[in-house]
């Protein structure tokens, strides 16, 4: 109830269009991979999935963003069900690729950020390898990247409050790695596919 | 309160008779592929009347709910304009608080002045206050960069998308009656479904509201022809294109054509506004001619941010902005001119 009613909300601050090419929303398990412009990003993105599999859907936010004051708190952990990842003390034997995957078991999808952070220039910035570990000890996951244009400007860095301008969402055609990709040049790939679906 | 009344239940009749046709001759022609008329052109004439159909719907809904009902939608649609109009506008991260206020803050505002019929205040509430507050926060926030255009940028979407498009709805509120009128009044001289010739209080809520809901209706109906039949002139007629750069469609013949055939549908409808059949016509021209000022305006805006509609940028959106843009250009102008017609 509370989930649908913060979805819907989201979803008319963002003012989000989402558009699915040569993609189809699935309950299979998926990796939805996005550039990363605002601490809403999350939020939209997981919104503007159907219902269905908005359920089986959790986004992988920062701890040190989501777990500052209790609102933050309670939206993180009881309505978005978000995977918080600790970006300051990475620990070598539960690295964020393994949590990740446990956390994912059989039945979940997340939302991940290859960037690691927002970014504020135009351009977006290299992707960290934890797409490729993933994609390598799950060769079954589906990759699907997503584009957000605009989210920026809505949610700019530092800023707590939203201007409801209108957002475009891009759900684009899954990729996977290929046998004996190189690590760099499948990120790469990875990151022109969220890229071309800007202007797709 | 309910703003429906018979000769209102008559008009909208009439305007679903109206939409009726249009989509029968709309459907025909999609039907028929040898007209020799571009597909394309009839698919656009398909997209605008089911947009009528919908405007037609909710305001109808409004009317329905009574005239707080129809501000709030109005209220929302200068929210959805807005938007539109700021997502197509670049601005900088240095103006993201003074954003927020214009969405957050005057819109609202301007909305709950026009419901409380306070006209001094709604009348200057952005032109006034808001037209210095946003190069104040804007200033503060740091960034000179491309200082002026942006606040004017913001100012100018404030301006058309919520101060200009306010005064339709505040058309319910103004006082409408002829003072000759209000002398006989206890004389059975007001409308007959009038409840009981009850005095009108400025902004009063017993009042009888429909005379001002036809007036809104009226007035509508009018732009909303003003285009369909500029449209329909340049498509037949057009020959003198008045600013190829800014819009190669717009011409003298479909400027003309429209204000013309607005103009006599306008005036054919006087016994339902509170004007005499010449005081109709003089604000049909004025409104068809606003519209299409209007029109220009926005075409001009669109051209300089390079897009063809305001819609297209952000895809399923319908471009809200596209479909008032003359409606925000005559609304200011038509409630003033009755404004002096019937002085306060």
């Amino acid at each position: 109830m509370t989930r649908t009613l913060l979805a819907a909300i989201a979803r008319f601050l963002s003012g989000a269009s989402v558009r699915w090419i040569d993609c189809q929303p699935d309950t299979c398990q998926r990796v939805y991979f996005a550039n990363h412009t605002s601490h809403l990003d999350p939020i939209v993105i997981w919104s503007s999935l159907p219902a269905d599999v908005r359920a089986l859907t959790r986004p992988v936010a920062a701890k040190d963003y989501w777990e500052k004051g209790w609102v933050r708190r309670y939206l993180a952990r009881q309505v978005f069900d978000a995977l918080l990842i600790d970006r300051k003390h990475i620990k070598v034997h539960q690295s964020p690729v393994d949590l990740m995957l446990k956390a994912m078991g059989d039945t979940h999808s997340v939302i991940i950020f290859p960037e690691g952070g927002r970014n504020t220039g135009a351009e977006m910035g290299e992707f960290k390898s934890g797409l490729y570990y993933m994609a390598k000890k799950r060769p079954d996951l589906e990759l699907v990247p997503v584009h957000l244009d605009n989210m920026n400007r809505v949610l700019p860095r530092g800023e707590f409050l939203p201007v409801p301008l209108l957002s475009c969402i891009t759900f684009g055609a899954p990729i996977w790695l290929e046998a004996g990709e190189p690590k760099t040049d499948f990120l790469n790939r990875a990151r022109d596919a969220v890229r071309r679906l800007k202007d797709a | 309160m309910n703003l429906m009344d018979l000769t209102t239940f008559g008009l909208v009749g009439g305007v679903l008779m109206l939409l009726t046709a249009a989509t029968g001759i709309g459907q025909l022609l999609k039907r028929q592929t040898d007209t020799g008329l571009n597909l394309a052109v009839i698919e656009q004439f398909n997209a605008r009347i089911r947009a009528w159909w919908v405007l037609c719907a909710v305001l109808a809904a409004a009317f329905l709910l009574g005239r707080e009902a129809t501000v709030v939608l109005f209220g929302l649609l200068s929210f959805w304009a807005l938007r539109e109009f700021i997502t197509l506008t670049p601005t900088r991260m240095a103006d993201h608080r003074a954003l927020f206020w214009v969405f957050f803050l005057f819109t609202p505002m301007q909305y709950i002045l026009i419901g409380l019929n306070d006209y001094a205040l709604y009348s200057v509430l952005i032109p006034v206050y808001a037209f210095l507050f946003i190069p104040a926060r804007i200033a503060m926030a740091g960034d000179y960069k491309r200082y002026l255009e942006r606040c004017a940028k913001i100012q100018a979407g404030l301006m058309i998308c919520v101060y200009c498009l306010s005064h339709a709805p505040a058309i319910l509120y103004l006082d409408i009656s002829r003072p000759a009128a209000a002398e006989s009044r206890p004389a059975a001289e007001g409308p007959p479904d009038a409840e009981a010739g009850e005095s009108r209080p400025a902004g009063g809520s017993s009042a009888d509201e429909s005379p001002n809901a036809r007036l809104l209706f009226f007035f509508l109906l009018v732009v909303t022809l003003g285009d369909a039949f500029q449209y329909i002139s340049e498509k037949l007629l057009g020959k003198h294109v008045i600013a190829p750069a800014i819009s190669p469609n717009r011409t003298w013949e479909g400027y003309l054509g429209g204000v013309g055939c607005a103009t006599l549908f306008g005036t054919a409808m006087w016994w339902a506004t509170p004007f005499e059949p010449w005081e109709a016509a003089v604000m049909s021209v004025v409104i068809t001619t606003m519209g299409f000022a209007g029109g220009m305006t926005m075409s001009a805006i669109k051209r300089d941010r390079g897009v063809k509609d305001y819609g297209t940028l952000i895809e399923g959106h319908g471009g809200v902005l596209d479909r008032i843009d003359s409606t925000c250009f005559a609304a200011p102008i038509f409630f003033h001119f009755t404004r002096f017609l019937f002085p306060q």
